[in-house]
């Protein structure tokens, strides 16, 4: 890491994470943290297991092994994860501090109380109700409280009724913000591919996450919608309580916008440091190159010498 | 999604133009047609076995399969040259789009008016002795197929979980409303919420398992579910009296009124001649508020977060506990909520009846109820109640064509043709409307302007 962080806890820390299916083992301990106010990312060749990674922090998968600790405030007492892992707890509650055992809790309940919110590789919109429904079933939980479970929704409570206009209002922030709000009343499923991308992360936004997972968000977009789309993502970093996390393949994205990059191979980390650090990596060179294991060596001698002859400007 | 959109629907829907075919190939076809009738039914049609003692004779009908075989070649030349290339120039029918709101709102009125005034009307134009039939049979008969179907359409429709055994909490409803009323001497009213509770208690039950499975899995477990049901009333004969059912269930009162020619009757009490039409009118009352309750209770939970929740559910499970939903609460809330419908229903089916077994509560109930929801369009209230009255109204009305037992013979028994017309019925719902009778959404919020949601978009669930 080049720059020097004060030590404070991070937001999320990944140790000796591991997953298997059966023989194959997708992540081999991954050790890995992500900041507050940071755009992190997880970049690494297909296969390499990013989206694995993101399952296990998102709990649509155990673990095999591995603790994944969230901690909404940086000032916790030194060793509360080490005392929280060993009284069995799945979490510390908000007023101490909210800290989160990740792999302890199952997926819905990582976004409801740990307030992490992801989106998917493979866009997974409510493609048969309109924009407006899709950011308001983002807000499910503070509704349902609001509605008395039903309750006091069915016969018209006013607290009801003043809920459900601030969370049409917090919709329309977003719907604003990512310029669809003359579409709101559309279908999803009508969309245009780069609107549903952005939509996706809206709808995210609106569970009013702390950490937010973005699995390739710049996939299938134009240079101009990624333009839009860095915007966006430094928009949410900048003026939110909201870290991101995210997997990319565009190396124009992840090299512009991230603060912090984390690279993975065979399921193992082969690089942690700033987009420059990582751009000169030749382990990360290597991988992405495609080269030999026995020549790897060869290759990163000839990269140092090259590096030292001139300055690498070279893309990964 | 690979539908397509709203906006294009009207013109992509046939890709190629169609072209008249040509008389002497659409004549080939046909024939080719009624070669294949021939083919398929000389072992079924051709051959017929009579049986006279213990000799059985083979009888040969060419004449029969002879006239089928040129019908069939009538009816594919007359789809070939005539009705195909209509179909194809036809614009799609859109009524939902070009009907105005204003319209709408006043036919929706004209038909909340009539079904109020519905028993009424058939005093009016049936009489005294004919309008038992047109109330019993069409009116209280089809509404708690009404409200059955729209209890389902919560979890069917709304929640897109496949339930196939829904005549289970039907049956929990009735039975559980016969036994306290029976055992206990418990009055109608204080059953009818009872077994409402108890049915919904019963979908709690069956939902803990079985939540956890998706799509066909689901389907089958459900059906197993009725199956057991229905097997335990059945066999359990101390506690549900077997076969014999439970009879002997009081008539529900009004307001401790009993609809009875005695002293202390409705009819003495207000004056009136008594006639057994008077229970019939009020039994149409109840069932009637009853399927505005659910009615009414389904529109206004559609519009809350957990309504929005149950259809997010059907759009896509694994993005709505992305989003922190508890998927297997919501599932449970629709199963419970659905079951409870469906006890209340069968609440009023056995005070209704007075007498109940487990004949009434068999898998083919089950699968009625379903195909209302599938006809009318998962999810919309509209299409469930149209359907409802097509498919039970459509049967009852099988009864009254004894005319034609004057063409086709005293033996000829049209109720006989009811799951033949119900087997054509789908196969020309899954040809013309595949979504069902309506096929939009009406979106639960909206910010500017209200747009029906196009069903292509609209995805059934899948589990």
């Amino acid at each position: 890491m080049a720059a020097i962080r004060p030590s404070t806890t991070p937001l999320l820390s990944v140790e000796h994470l591991t997953m298997r299916f059966g023989g194959l083992v997708a992540i081999d301990g991954l050790s890995f943290k992500a900041e507050r106010g940071d755009i992190t990312a997880l970049i690494g060749p297909n296969g390499a297991g990013k989206t694995t990674v993101f399952n296990c922090i998102t709990g649509f998968y155990k673990p095999t092994i591995g603790r994944i600790a969230l901690a909404h405030s940086a000032q916790m007492p030194p060793h509360a994860v080490e005392r929280l892992t060993e009284s069995g707890r799945r979490w510390l509650d908000r007023a101490k501090g909210g800290l989160f055992l990740l792999e302890r809790m199952p997926d819905f309940e990582i976004t409801a109380k740990a307030k992490i919110a992801r989106t998917f590789q493979n866009i997974r919109l409510f493609t048969g109700m309109t924009v407006l429904e899709n950011l308001i079933v983002a807000q499910h939980n503070a509704l349902m409280r609001a509605s008395g479970w039903s309750l006091l929704g069915l016969i018209g409570a006013k607290s009801f009724t003043k809920a459900q206009a601030e969370a049409i209002e917090r919709a329309t922030f977003w719907l604003d913000k990512i310029n669809l709000t003359h579409r709101a009343d559309d279908p999803a499923g009508d969309l245009p591919y780069g609107d549903q991308r952005r939509l996706e992360i809206a709808r995210a936004m609106c569970t009013r996450p702390r950490l937010l997972c973005l699995d390739e968000p710049a996939a299938g977009l134009n240079p101009r919608e990624s333009h839009d789309l860095n915007s966006l993502l430094r928009y949410i970093r900048d003026e939110h309580d909201t870290a991101i996390l995210l997997i990319e393949h565009d190396m124009s994205v992840v090299m512009e916008i991230s603060d912090h990059v984390v690279v993975l191979e065979h399921g193992a980390k082969i690089a942690d440091g700033t987009p420059d650090e990582i751009k000169n990596d030749p382990a990360v060179i290597a991988a992405y190159l495609g080269v030999e294991d026995e020549e790897e060596s060869a290759v990163e001698a000839e990269i140092a010498q090259l590096q030292s002859g001139r300055t690498a400007e070279g893309t990964p | 999604m690979r539908g397509p959109s709203i906006t294009q629907t009207a013109t992509t829907r046939d890709t190629a133009p169609h072209t008249r075919p040509g008389v002497a190939a659409a004549f080939f076809d046909a024939l080719k047609t009624a070669l294949l009738v021939i083919g398929l039914g000389t072992p079924i049609i051709l051959i017929e076995t009579r049986q006279s003692g213990a000799v059985v004779t083979l009888h040969l009908r060419f004449g029969l399969l002879a006239a089928l075989a040129g019908i069939a070649f009538a009816a594919r030349l007359l789809h070939l040259l005539v009705i195909a290339p209509w179909l194809a120039n036809r614009q799609p029918l859109r009524l939902a789009e070009r009907i105005p709101r204003q319209f709408k709102t006043w036919a929706k009125r004209a038909v909340i008016a009539f079904v109020v005034l519905y028993p009424f009307i058939a005093l009016a134009l049936a009489g005294k002795g004919g309008a038992i039939k047109w109330i019993d049979n069409f009116g209280i008969q089809l509404l708690i197929y009404v409200m059955l179907g729209w209890g389902l359409n919560i979890v069917v429709g709304l929640a897109g979980l496949l339930d196939l055994g829904y005549v289970a909490f039907y049956a929990v409803g009735a039975y559980s409303s016969a036994l306290l009323a029976t055992t206990f001497g418990l009055s109608f009213w204080l059953c009818l919420p009872l077994a409402g509770i108890l049915a919904a208690f019963w979908g709690i039950l069956l939902g803990f398992p079985v939540l956890r499975l998706r799509g066909d899995y689901l389907a089958i477990v459900t059906l197993a579910f009725g199956e057991i049901i229905r097997l335990v009333l059945i066999n359990w004969v101390d506690f549900t009296g077997g076969y014999a059912g439970i009879s002997g269930i009081p008539r529900p009162t009004f307001f401790g009124l009993p609809f009875t020619a005695g002293e202390d009757g409705f009819a003495a009490f207000f004056g009136l001649q008594f006639t057994p039409l008077h229970r019939l009118f009020f039994l149409f009352y109840v069932i009637l508020a009853l399927a505005f309750l659910t009615n009414y209770v389904t529109i206004k939970l559609r519009r809350l977060p957990i309504g929005r929740a149950w259809e997010a559910l059907r759009e896509d499970e694994i993005a709505c506990r992305s989003l922190g939903i508890d998927t297997v609460t919501t599932k449970l809330t629709a199963f419970s909520i659905g079951a409870m419908f469906g006890g209340f229903a069968g609440a009023f089916f056995a005070a209704r009846q007075g007498f109940i077994s487990p004949e009434s509560f068999i898998f083919m109930e089950s699968a009625v109820i379903l195909a209302i929801v599938v006809l009318g369009g998962m999810g919309s209230q509209v299409g469930v109640a149209i359907a409802a009255v097509v498919m039970i109204g459509g049967t009852e009305l099988l009864r009254e064509l004894d005319w034609l037992k004057q063409i086709f013979g005293p033996s000829f028994d049209p109720t006989k043709y009811r799951m033949l017309l119900f087997g054509l019925a789908m196969v020309a719902m899954m040809v013309w409307k595949p979504r069902g009778l309506i096929s939009t959404r009406e979106p639960s919020i909206v910010l500017h302007e209200r747009k029906a949601i196009s069903g292509d978009l609209v995805k059934e669930g899948h589990g």
